[in-house]
């Protein structure tokens, strides 16, 4: 399947035609219908909130936003984000209850400190992956919208992104620059693997004492079903050496290092660390 | 635009960031619009402690409210008062900006506002 980013930038691409044709596919709706509810949940809010909706586009998941039942902790208000005029236009057509601005998530968010419980994000962020001119690069418009979102949502709020990543590489750049903005980031995959495959990046600002793992990522997950958690960060290794200095073993230890940076090594042989008796 | 997201809206451009005169944004030649809205207790409870509540008075006598308490109430003051609860149901959601401008008091950058859209985007060398 082609992807727009590939051809033209956001605001160009969502014209009128394209924007009329997004919002009334019934088979897009569904998607975006079934993601904002995957999203919601993960954001498990417990109180009417107040949301940003970066990329809302024509207003499908703050609808849904709007509709959450007084039961579930909604109804939540929302503020929606978007640099296509004629996105919005479609939204405003369609009478949608959230406040929309026309604003590029790469210029930042401008948003005064906590002004946000959470934040939802969907089919939006791997936008920023392309720079559409010589003055802007990928990288800056990823670290200022993540820097812009870090600062706008309250302590102990979430974020949860919805995006496409073209490969592996883009996947670890929108993450990377949500870690390095101050986030605790995680990564959720539905059905991986397969063309349905969505991935959801979740992230948090601060963590709650409530949840009682010390605000760890994997918190977010933790109760819901069919979740396995991969954790592929480093255990930090304990300190102290193995050996004792001048062994046997921390010489050939010594040796593995020094060969592992390209130096030239001799041989290991049976005389290795042995001392130089004096012969006579 | 909700006078409450207004509350929450600072200047866009890079170099308002350390500047406290960017916030709040000034309204300025506005059309207001109001709007239904059932009111929620527990939303205006939630969102009460985040209000900045000098900014919103500054943003209501600005555009012609009558004068809101000197300080913000809680929520104990909150319940009691109906009125109160009421009067600022009506202007936080309920009263909308559909046409004008925004104008930060530190660059003098105005963000226009159609059809209750306001326009954020900024020429790369204010960013």
């Amino acid at each position: 399947m082609s992807r727009p980013e590939d051809i033209l930038p956001p605001d160009l691409h969502y014209n009128d035609t394209e924007a009329k044709k997004y919002t009334t596919s019934s088979r897009i709706q569904n998607i975006q219908v079934s993601m904002t509810h995957r999203a919601l949940e993960l954001l498990d809010l417990q109180n009417p909130s107040m949301i940003l909706d970066v990329g809302c586009g024509s207003g499908l998941s703050g609808e849904i936003l709007t509709s959450v039942e007084p039961s579930e902790g909604g109804p939540h208000i929302w503020v929606g984000m978007d640099i296509s005029a004629s996105m919005l236009d479609v939204a405003l057509q369609r009478d949608v209850e959230g406040d929309l601005m026309l604003a590029d998530i790469g210029q930042g968010v401008p948003f005064r400190a906590g002004s946000f419980d959470a934040a939802i994000s969907i089919s939006a962020i791997q936008w920023l992956c392309n720079a559409d001119s010589s003055e802007v690069s990928p990288a800056g418009r990823l670290s200022r919208f993540f820097n812009g979102l870090y600062a706008s949502l309250k302590r102990g709020g979430r974020a949860v992104c919805q995006f496409y990543p073209k490969n592996d590489q883009q996947r670890t750049m929108i993450s990377g620059a949500a870690i390095k903005a101050g986030f605790g980031a995680g990564i959720l995959e539905d059905d991986p693997g397969t063309k349905n495959s969505k991935i959801y990046l979740v992230l948090t600002v601060g963590g709650s004492a409530a949840e009682g793992n010390g605000g760890d990522i994997t918190g977010v997950v933790k109760g819901m079903e069919y979740v396995n958690v991969l954790d592929a960060r480093r255990k930090h290794r304990e300190k102290g050496r193995d050996f004792k200095k001048g062994s046997k073993a921390w010489i050939i230890s010594k040796k593995e290092q020094m060969e592992r940076k390209g130096k030239v090594v001799k041989h290991n042989s049976k005389y290795t660390g042995r001392k130089r008796h004096i012969a006579f | 635009m909700k006078l409450l997201t207004l509350n929450f809206l600072t200047c866009a451009v890079k170099s308002c960031k350390s500047t406290s005169a960017s916030f709040p944004l000034h309204p300025k030649d506005c059309e207001l619009v109001s709007d239904t809205l059932k009111s929620d207790p527990k939303l205006l409870f939630n969102i009460l402690p985040r209000l900045d509540w000098s900014a919103l008075s500054t943003t209501a006598s600005e555009l012609g409210f009558p004068g809101l308490p000197p300080s913000a109430p809680t929520k104990e003051e909150l319940e009691a008062n109906e009125k109160l609860f009421h009067d600022l149901h009506t202007l936080l959601l309920e009263t909308h900006i559909s046409e004008g401008s925004l104008v930060c008091a530190n660059c003098g950058h105005s963000y226009k506002i159609k059809e209750g859209i306001a326009n954020f985007l900024l020429p790369n060398h204010l960013v």
